[in-house]
């Protein structure tokens, strides 16, 4: 099945459960420890605000900022579609915010092909995103295969949480 | 003025130190793995240091060493030896007949005019007394390894008909650890571990090293620029360029036969897929086109075609294309995932990593991707590079959850594990005979 394919699909599926719903809790979840240093990233063009960036805030859905793929694949599922759309219409309603996508992958399989699957996973989010009315120039895709783990371990949870694309501001 | 000129010494003998102990943990380290059954005894004699001659390198060592790592040979221990001679006449063939030899090389070193060495050497059956071949040969100071390898070469050539390949050199990607922030070092050292040169050292991801044709430069893919770029680096001068830094992904540089274009992989325009670049005017063709993924190309000897791996029919297989342009053929049927693969020398020949049972290994087909052959047997194989003499093919691989290189010889038998004392070793690629 294409990527394109395999995208309109999951719009589709995405369009059918309906916006109102809160996204489930994805099937991989990051650790704490992962997360808070992904929100201590500043996000630049909102710091000059004196109050806390919804990226930084907990309780915001855009704190969390990556999507889990399976393997071998560039599919973004459903469950993350909540949380990319929350991303969508920040972005979209943030003047001066822009994201960089980077996508990575387990370290199953060949290093080249894996570059090219994490450039394809970053692709589905940044269709996805503009999809949602993300102009293409806000987006900044990055792939770095399976160079960059974001756990070493040889498990399959390690590589469950290596398949990602993650978000950053 | 005299003590700060002694602490300028300390500091600076400190820093050799440190120098030499980081060289001695960056040389890698080989041992043999498997039997070497049927593996053919041979005496090397240590050559006969002439006209006082004073070389900084233990030539027949190297050879001995070369030619034991080989698994064909089993060079004799230099203590059992009743004599060591240098010159022809000086050979009592009988006894090494009884010390079980089949073959004997004899050698000597003198000092060349204007510097250097000459070297000789005889390579003699032990049985007949016949003089297999004889050369002589001149080196530097800097260079009697390589001229060790040099001989190695010959002797092996002579006794198996096979061309050797000690005289070649090895490019691999090594760091420390895993973890996000350890350094990624690209180097290149002599086949046997020797001699360890480092071409990039960077914070960075580096992979995917690729030998020109005439062996003088290495095309590469770093994340120096905070994103996949493919440079190209002249060894002798450590000049380099980049020649592709396009939006997306920039990787698998791989340089056509006749070394004047550079296949790659492109992102570009949307999907992955295959481009050609010409390197003296740096213009692009586009070689496939398609929304699946398509990656890896590898040039058949004689330029005319390139395999490459695509998932365009759901799982990475392996397809080929005219160098011309085209449509891209399928290869591989055999196995849900096979990828990474490139011709042997004589194009018979693939070699490709592919998933059985949950496993990466290496596999062996014919160039048209039939008879599979499995040549590995880890978990997580990658980056298989066949020996310019098609004899051996070098892979990535575990060994005890570190990062090692395998070298296994097609025609079986026994292999070589490559490794460093400290950190992980990844992404061989053999570089060719030396010109």
């Amino acid at each position: 099945m294409s990527i394109r394919w395999q995208l309109s699909l999951s719009v589709l599926v995405l369009a059918l459960t309906g916006c109102a719903t809160p996204p489930p809790p994805p099937t991989a979840a990051p650790s704490a420890d992962e997360l808070d240093a992904m929100g201590s990233r500043p996000a630049p063009g909102i710091e000059a605000t004196r109050e806390r960036s919804p990226l930084d805030d907990p309780a915001s859905p855009l704190y969390r900022k990556v999507v889990y793929f399976e393997y071998d694949a560039a599919r973004i599922q459903p469950q993350y579609a909540g949380l990319l759309r929350a991303h969508a219409d920040y972005i979209y309603n943030t003047p001066g915010a822009e994201v960089t996508l980077e996508g990575h992958s387990d370290e199953r399989g060949t290093r080249e092909y894996n570059l090219a699957l994490g450039d394809r996973r970053s692709d589905a989010v940044k269709r996805f995103l503009m999809a949602e009315g993300v102009p293409e120039e806000r987006i900044r895709t990055l792939s770095y295969g399976e160079e960059r783990p974001a756990d070493p371990g040889r498990t399959e949870r390690a590589w469950s949480e290596n398949r990602r694309v993650e978000l950053v501001y | 003025m005299q003590r700060l000129s002694l602490v300028v010494a300390g500091t600076f003998l400190c820093l050799l130190m440190l120098a030499a102990i980081g060289q001695a943990h960056a040389k890698l380290t080989i041992e043999v793995t498997g039997g070497a059954e049927g593996a053919q005894p041979i005496a090397i004699v240590p050559f006969g240091d002439v006209d006082g001659a004073r070389p900084g390198v233990d030539v027949a060592n190297v050879i001995s060493a070369d030619l034991t790592r080989s698994g064909r040979f089993r060079a004799m221990a230099r203590r059992e030896m009743l004599a060591t001679p240098s010159r022809q006449e000086d050979v009592d063939f009988r006894e090494w007949q009884l010390l079980g030899m089949n073959n004997l090389l004899i050698g000597e070193i003198r000092p060349a005019e204007g510097g250097g060495y000459d070297l000789s050497w005889r390579l003699f059956d032990v049985f007949s007394g016949d003089q297999l071949a004889a050369r002589s040969l001149r080196s530097t100071e800097r260079g009697l390894r390589h001229a060790a390898h040099r001989i190695a070469d010959q002797v092996y050539e002579t006794l198996t008909g096979e061309r050797g390949v000690f005289a070649t050199r090895l490019a691999y990607v090594t760091s420390r650890d895993r973890s996000v922030d350890s350094r990624v070092i690209l180097r290149v050292s002599d086949s046997d571990g020797y001699n360890p040169q480092t071409i990039v050292d960077s914070a960075e991801p580096i992979l995917s090293p690729a030998w020109s044709p005439d062996g003088k430069r290495l095309a590469y893919v770093s994340f120096e620029n905070r994103q996949p770029s493919i440079y190209i680096q002249e060894l002798a001068t450590g000049r380099r360029q980049r020649v592709a830094s396009y939006e997306g992904i920039n990787g698998s540089p791989a340089f056509s036969p006749d070394g004047r274009r550079l296949a790659m992989t492109l992102s570009k325009d949307g999907s992955p897929d295959i481009y050609l670049m010409d390197l003296a005017s740096g213009n692009l063709t586009q070689l496939t086109d398609h929304y699946a993924i398509d990656t890896e190309p590898a040039w058949s000897p004689d330029g005319r075609h390139l395999v490459f791996t695509s998932d365009r029919g759901g799982r990475p297989q392996i397809y080929r294309v005219a160098a011309s342009g085209g449509p891209a053929e399928r290869v591989t049927y055999e196995g849900e995932y096979n990828a990474a693969a490139s011709y042997s020398p004589d194009g018979q020949y693939l070699v490709m990593v592919t998933r059985v049972g949950g496993r990466f290994r290496i596999a062996l087909t014919d160039a048209q991707g039939g008879s599979r052959r499995l040549l590995s047997n880890g978990a997580l194989d990658e980056s298989p590079s066949f020996a310019p003499n098609g004899s051996m093919v070098i892979y990535a691989s575990e060994n005890n959850g570190r990062g090692v290189l395998s070298v296994t010889p097609i025609a079986g038998g026994a292999g070589q594990r490559l490794s460093q004392e400290v950190g992980e070793v990844r992404e061989p690629a053999w570089s060719p005979f030396p010109r």
